[in-house]
């Protein structure tokens, strides 16, 4: 039933999408990401898979390729990163809007310039409103974990909307961990066949793609994604269920971690939150009450849910992998704070940036911020509600 | 039943591409489609890039196309297509599909030979079993009349407008055909409209041949061309009897002219009527009617040789590089 | 006007050739007469029409299309008639 093996990201995805076995792969290498679609392809190769892969001259036409593909009528998967998905932006939101099921396996890194390999989440983040769903991994069982949920979650009939998975590129997608596998059967049964929804291979039923929509009914189009889009958590959810059945892990819309009775709680996405875990612990030796808040499903965030979770702490510090430009505060922070505006009752909320381009999240920096959360509980001063951590001044 | 290649018996067909599209009146690209359609002897799926075609052709809940049809985005019909063609490999290999059908992806000369070049090349190389038919009014119309690398020398377009200073375009066209020839495909041809049965042969030989093929077709424009709106077929006959627009086809890498006219004219009897030349009939710009007369000649004479070139001499073919068998 | 709960999703088009539902003949502001006496059923006008406006039976054309005729007059144009004579003129539209 499991098998448990040291992988790495890359490999976990890879299987994932072995196991899914999808119809078409349209792909283009880029690190980190690369090895997913190398792994990917010996598969092929050697008959593991039925896949038929369109080795694509650019991200855009990887992407646009599987759009063909998944309105062909088909099970469309991909792997990218960093400017590759920046390359293919304008047709993510394409994909969504054509309400395509394709299943995206990302090793996020971040983006230029300066050109930078290594892994933050600004490629994920400067995607955020394309309309695809976005599952974050801690490590490579999440990985595999989520890849596999992907799949369902995106063909479901009541989703029909892309979906990418997220991991920290090299920290996850190349460091080799301890995982599980479940068995190809078990996995494949769980995941499911494909089923069409107006495919162009029917030929007896010919359906148009893509029309032009005018001033009179773009915006009744954009509710109608919105109204689907506020669904999805509640499949999260179901899938999560039956998932743990087979596999015996649990999954919600994000993770809570000895949040509870905490006073005061660190939301960081990512590899980033196992470091921080670990710290915790340490804390909570001493007696004292810090908890984790670790989101999952980042789009569409579940808003409602995260404000409750948090909205009994003193003090939460939003751990952000990436920033946005303009002197603002980084997305995942914006999200957290629209989430608890409007409690009368709320956290007093820090911004950190952090790991940009890859720059190590140590365990001193989780305590730096722990502790500047336990002053504030104090004597409810907040130096500065953004910082950068872990940069040179 | 194969049907004739009569307008007779063509049209008993089923009519594919429909009435009530948003196209201007008197434009050459339904025509390019209508005849296409007729030609085409299998059930079809189109993909097609964002131009004038696809607006006119599709919008809000009306579609012309009677067959499944697909537009995503500009410059990539090729890769959307190949995407589609991939389906359709691995679910007949799979055993899920038994129909034979074929692909072709329609894009204009702005998202062919400019922002769809790259993705073009990539599914010619690719190898996939699928034909690409650009349909070439020589600028990016649908945004008004912009200049593509398909605008002939010396057009006047709105952004090379013809000045003081600079007198409308002044490179030549781009030889996409030619191009794509040079990828090694197994078929690329340019086709006219006003020679309609050597354009539906020409499509009949593409979908008949596995692997990919190129046809670039001359598609009038009534509104950037500045000419009337009854002379889209006139004027892709003149186009073809100047040899500004030469029908000829490259099989397997030889060059065949499919069609030589019998009373050639001079490139000035296309160019008249086509207000976005009218600059270059002003004494200081007779230079430009000179060096579009002269480059149209030299390819027409270079295509002869080509033709030539690769007739069989003495019982010998002249070697073709090997192409990879398209399976 | 579709409601938001009414559009199709994706925007996919399930009814081929739809666009009839949407008649062009009214952007005409000339319109095509058919002389039959000098028609000689060369089936060009049919061949060479942008909106498919010539009505066809039996391999013989019949009347125009007036509910998408554009009146952009290639018909007329390429008509080659019969001894000098076309068999289909431009008019204005409305007279």
């Amino acid at each position: 039933m499991h098998r448990k093996v040291a992988a790495n990201g890359n490999e976990a995805i890879a299987n994932a999408m072995r196991i899914a076995n999808p119809d078409v792969c349209g792909a283009y290498p880029i690190t980190p990401a690369t090895e997913i679609m190398q792994r990917f392809t010996t598969f092929v190769s050697n008959g593991k898979v039925k896949t038929e892969m369109v080795l694509a001259e650019s991200e855009h036409s990887a992407m646009s390729a599987c759009i063909g593909a998944a309105a062909a009528g088909g099970r469309v998967a991909t792997a990218t990163s960093s400017q590759g998905m920046a390359l293919m932006w304008e047709m993510l939101f394409i994909a969504s809007g054509l309400r395509l099921p394709i299943v995206m396996g990302m090793a996020n890194r971040a983006l230029s310039a300066p050109i930078n390999i290594h892994g933050d989440h600004s490629d994920g983040m400067g995607a955020r409103d394309c309309g695809w769903i976005h599952l974050y991994c801690e490590n490579a069982q999440e990985a595999f974990d989520n890849m596999l949920m992907a799949f369902k979650l995106a063909e479901h009939m009541d989703v029909r909307l892309p979906v990418m998975v997220g991991m920290d590129g090299f920290i996850t997608s190349h460091a080799i961990q301890t995982m599980e596998w479940i068995d190809d059967e078990t996995a494949a049964n769980f995941i499911g066949e494909y089923k069409s929804t107006n495919p162009l291979l029917d030929i007896k039923n010919p359906v148009s793609y893509g029309p032009l929509i005018l001033a009179d009914l773009y915006m009744e189009y954009r509710k109608a994604q919105e109204h689907v889009m506020s669904g999805v958590p509640k499949v999260v959810l179901d899938i999560a269920k039956e998932f743990e059945q087979i596999s015996g892990r649990k999954y919600g819309l994000f993770e809570e971690y000895r949040l509870d009775d905490a006073e005061v709680a660190i939301v960081v996405m990512s590899s980033a939150a196992g470091t921080t875990k670990e710290i915790i612990d340490q804390f909570r030796e001493k007696g004292i009450k810090v908890g984790l808040l670790k989101p999952r499903l980042f789009r569409p965030f579940p808003y409602a849910e995260v404000g409750e979770a948090l909205k009994h702490l003193k003090a939460v510090a939003v751990l952000d992998r990436a920033d946005c430009f303009g002197g603002s505060h980084g997305p995942l922070y914006v999200d957290i704070a629209s989430a608890l505006y409007n409690y009368a009752q709320r956290p007093v909320l820090i911004n950190k940036i952090f790991g940009l381009g890859g720059r190590d999240y140590m365990p001193d920096h989780a305590e730096y911020v722990i502790n500047e959360l336990l002053q504030i509980t104090k004597d409810g001063k907040v130096k500065s509600v953004k910082e950068y951590i872990g940069v040179r001044e | 039943m194969p049907t004739s290649l009569s307008l007779k018996e063509l049209s008993k067909k089923e009519e594919l591409f429909s009435p009530g599209h948003r196209l201007c009146s008197g434009c050459g690209a339904p025509i390019v489609v209508k005849m296409v359609m007729l030609a085409a002897q299998y059930p079809i799926i189109a993909a097609n890039a964002t131009g004038c075609l696809e607006v006119s052709s599709c919008i809000s809940e009306y579609t012309a196309w009677k067959i499944p049809w697909m537009h995503s985005a500009f410059e990539n019909a090729a890769a959307t297509m190949s995407g589609i063609e991939t389906m359709y490999r691995s679910l007949k290999k799979q055993g899920k599909i038994s129909d034979e059908i074929k692909f072709i992806a329609f894009g204009g000369d702005g998202g062919t030979y400019d922002i769809g070049f790259q993705s073009l090349s990539g599914a010619m190389e690719r190898g996939h079993d699928m034909t690409y038919i650009c349909y070439d009014n020589g600028a990016y119309m649908n945004t008004g009349i912009q200049r593509s690398s398909a605008t002939p020398f010396g057009a006047d377009t709105t952004t090379c407008p013809a000045g003081s200073k600079c007198p409308g375009k002044l490179q030549q066209r781009k030889d996409l055909t030619k191009i794509i020839a040079a990828h090694g495909v197994p078929y690329v041809a340019q086709a006219s409209p006003s020679h309609w049965q050597d354009l539906m042969k020409k499509v009949r030989k593409a979908l008949e041949i596995k692997g990919p093929k190129f046809l670039n077709i001359i598609a009038p424009c009534n509104r950037g061309w500045r000419s009337q709106t009854n002379d889209a077929i006139r004027l892709s006959r003149l186009a073809v009897d100047t040899n500004y627009w030469p029908l000829f086809e490259i099989e397997n890498g030889v060059t065949r002219i499919t069609h030589t006219p019998k009373d050639k004219k001079e490139l000035m009897r296309f160019l008249k009527p086509q207000g976005r030349f009218k600059h270059m009939f002003t004494s200081e710009n007779e230079w430009m009617l000179t060096a579009a007369q002269e480059h149209v000649d030299a390819y027409w004479e270079r295509l002869q040789r080509e033709q030539e070139c690769f007739a069989p001499q003495n019982g010998t073919r002249l070697p073709n590089p090997e192409h990879l068998n398209w399976q | 006007m579709k409601t938001w709960k009414e559009v199709p999703p994706g925007a996919v088009i399930t009814e081929p050739g739809s666009s009839r539902k949407f008649k062009t003949g009214s952007w005409r502001a000339f319109r095509p007469k058919w002389i039959p006496e000098n028609c000689i059923q060369c089936l060009f006008c049919w061949i060479y029409c942008p909106d498919m406006s010539v009505k066809v039976k039996d391999g013989k054309r019949t009347e125009f299309d007036y509910d998408y005729c554009k009146g952009c007059g290639i018909c007329a144009l390429e008509c080659p008639g019969k001894k000098g004579n076309k068999a289909i003129v431009m008019e204005e539209e409305g007279k």
